[in-house]
């Protein structure tokens, strides 16, 4: 073989490599969506999705409980979170070009990779040991992971608004804080919502920040005071039960966790795919 | 201009300024709390609490050392940065240089789908399901023929140190693949088209001129997936076994053993607000902290300089 035959041959074999990382890649995934539907799917119905009851060894009780608590926690997150990225993002976006917007940013950066358990105990320490365990506080831990997210996604989709929307609006003489609240944002708004969808899907998977400050409970809420469940807590209290009721209730809790968040993650990526494709 | 103009625009800047403070504010009051609760435990300690290996809350005999669980997060995040990075680094490549244009969006959705998983499901997977592979196809054999190495020494049952690291290695290929890849994609063009004009096959392209050209951003995707393996808690403390003590330090990949994250999860709910247990749990958060905290800057001033080059030399 001459040289350049070799070379060429390096070229394939290297190409077909790349090939194999993204099988070796793909390949938990599969595995994972497959485990869950084949050892959750038993376990669902009606029951199982909205009654309190507890597991036995032998059935899966109900995780109606977890799933409200889940959807209040993340709600409140939202609520306190979102408006509070959104503004920040905005100001990185529109007032941006200084050092203190550069070190914000670079916090934000810092923030959305921190280990979440560090937010758990942080308001274990300064919410929980005062007020107890609430909705609140797990609330309040899940917007520490919510708001660098939300700050840096909108201020990528109000940079990605083009700058002749802000000067039209100027030589109509709109003030800049009007048009950047009811002009920019609305042009901005698709990548405003995927964006807080995405931060809403990573939280509600979120566990550790959550067993420091909501504590887990296995009763339906009726006030923001004491603990509350959620899906994630479920499944890490149910899984070590050796009984296959338990089990089954932890696998079932997880079918209903990754649909939720799968779902979100698979639109909004196809929502943003068709946009890209629409464009062009 | 009107003063009222002026005051409208002024007070909005100001919230938005304000408001943008919120992650330094989080970041303080994060290292603040840690810092006053672990104080106790440093001045009774002292050096000991970084050097020691004993844990022990019965009182009179109390003394904590936090070695084996520094080592523990250093371990399985260097076991999982050895497996994780080549396959991400080989999927950023494939991705960005390699693979036809149609198919990079829908591979590259799939592959970051990985990061959507919740960890606790990468745990219930990890011990019902993973753990059974390794220690049939991967532990048996390394403790048959290499068992008589320390390394390699300990009970077959797939839950330890090696599960815990192969577990993170899977957990970061979402985030150190799709920063690489954009840090590759960063790479201009000149650079490629210089390289093929002197005859240069596409992975010859891709080794000599591309990969040493975004070097250093991809040196910061790595730095940035040992934060995600740094923090990792639930997955790990479901398949690492939870050993405490001199125990858990992590002599073999075969044995179980404990990090740092996962420790605070176990023993916090069993320690009681203001003893010295409790104040030693937190100091490990306060390690933790300073860890995740010093990764994650490196990493971000890595990447952004080389992301930064793409503003100023392409568009």
């Amino acid at each position: 073989m001459d040289r350049y035959t070799v070379r060429r041959l390096k070229d394939r074999l290297f190409t077909l490599l790349g090939a194999a990382c993204v099988v070796i890649a793909v390949i938990p995934l599969g595995s994972i969506l497959l485990e869950v539907i084949v050892k959750g799917a038993p376990a669902l119905s009606w029951a199982f999705l909205t009654t309190s009851s507890l597991p036995s060894p032998t059935s899966p009780g109900g995780i109606g409980p977890a799933i409200q608590g889940t959807l209040v926690m993340v709600g409140l997150t939202s609520l306190f979170g979102i408006p509070i990225g959104v503004m920040s993002g905005i100001y990185l976006a529109e007032y941006g070009n200084n050092r203190y917007a550069d070190a914000m940013r670079l916090f934000s950066d810092v923030l959305t990779e921190f280990p979440s358990i560090i937010a758990g105990i942080t308001i274990y320490l300064v919410f929980v040991l005062v007020f107890g365990y609430s909705p609140l506080a797990g609330a309040l831990a899940l917007s520490f992971i919510l708001i660098p997210i939300v700050s840096r996604t909108t201020e990528e989709s109000i940079k990605l608004v083009p700058n002749s929307i802000r000067e039209g609006s100027s030589a109509l003489g709109i003030r800049k804080w009007r048009a950047t609240v009811s002009i920019v944002l609305r042009a901005a708004r698709s990548g405003l919502i995927t964006g807080s969808l995405l931060a809403v899907a990573r939280v509600a998977g979120e566990t550790a920040p959550l067993l420091f400050t909501a504590f887990g409970d296995t009763y339906y809420l009726h006030s923001l005071n004491g603990p509350a469940g959620s899906l994630t807590m479920y499944i890490f209290t149910d899984w070590k039960q050796p009984y296959s009721g338990y089990q089954q209730a932890a696998w079932g809790a997880a079918l209903v966790l990754i649909l939720i968040v799968l779902a979100i993650n698979i639109a909004v990526r196809l929502a943003s795919w068709e946009r890209r494709m629409g464009r062009r | 201009m009107r003063l009222s103009r002026f005051r409208g625009d002024d007070a909005f800047k100001l919230v938005a300024a304000a408001l943008a403070a919120s992650v330094l504010v989080i970041l303080l009051l994060m290292g603040y709390t840690l810092l006053r609760s672990s104080v106790p435990v440093l001045e009774r300690f002292g050096l000991y609490f970084f050097t020691g290996t004993k844990w022990n809350s019965a009182a009179g005999h109390e003394i904590y050392g936090a070695l084996p669980y520094m080592l523990g997060t250093l371990v399985t995040s260097a076991i999982a940065l050895i497996i994780g990075v080549p396959i991400s680094l080989g999927i950023a490549i494939f991705l960005s240089e390699m693979s036809p244009r149609r198919i990079r969006i829908p591979i590259s959705n799939l592959v970051e789908l990985l990061a959507a998983v919740p960890s606790v499901i990468y745990g219930l997977w990890g011990f019902f399901v993973f753990r059974f592979f390794l220690a049939d196809y991967i532990e048996a054999p390394l403790s048959a023929y290499l068992g008589w190495i320390p390394v390699f020494s300990g009970p077959v049952l797939g839950v330890d140190v090696l599960a815990a690291g192969c577990i993170l290695s899977i957990m970061i290929i979402p985030t150190v693949s799709s920063v690489s890849r954009e840090v590759i994609s960063a790479v201009p063009n000149s650079v490629r088209e210089g390289a093929y004009s002197i005859g240069a096959t596409r992975w010859e392209v891709t080794r000599n001129w591309v990969l040493s050209y975004a070097r250093s951003g991809l040196f910061g995707a790595v730095i940035l997936g040992l934060g995600r393996a740094v923090g990792e808690t639930i997955a790990v403390s479901m398949v690492i076994g939870n050993a405490v003590g001199p125990q858990a330090l992590p002599t073999s990949l075969l044995k179980p053993g404990q990090t740092m994250s996962s420790l605070i999860l176990n023993l916090f709910f069993e320690a009681t607000p203001g003893t010295y247990e409790f104040s030693a749990i937190l100091g490990v958060g306060l390690f933790l902290m300073i860890l995740a905290f010093s990764i994650n800057i490196l990493a971000r001033l890595m990447v952004t300089r080389v992301l930064k080059v793409k503003g100023g030399a392409v568009e």
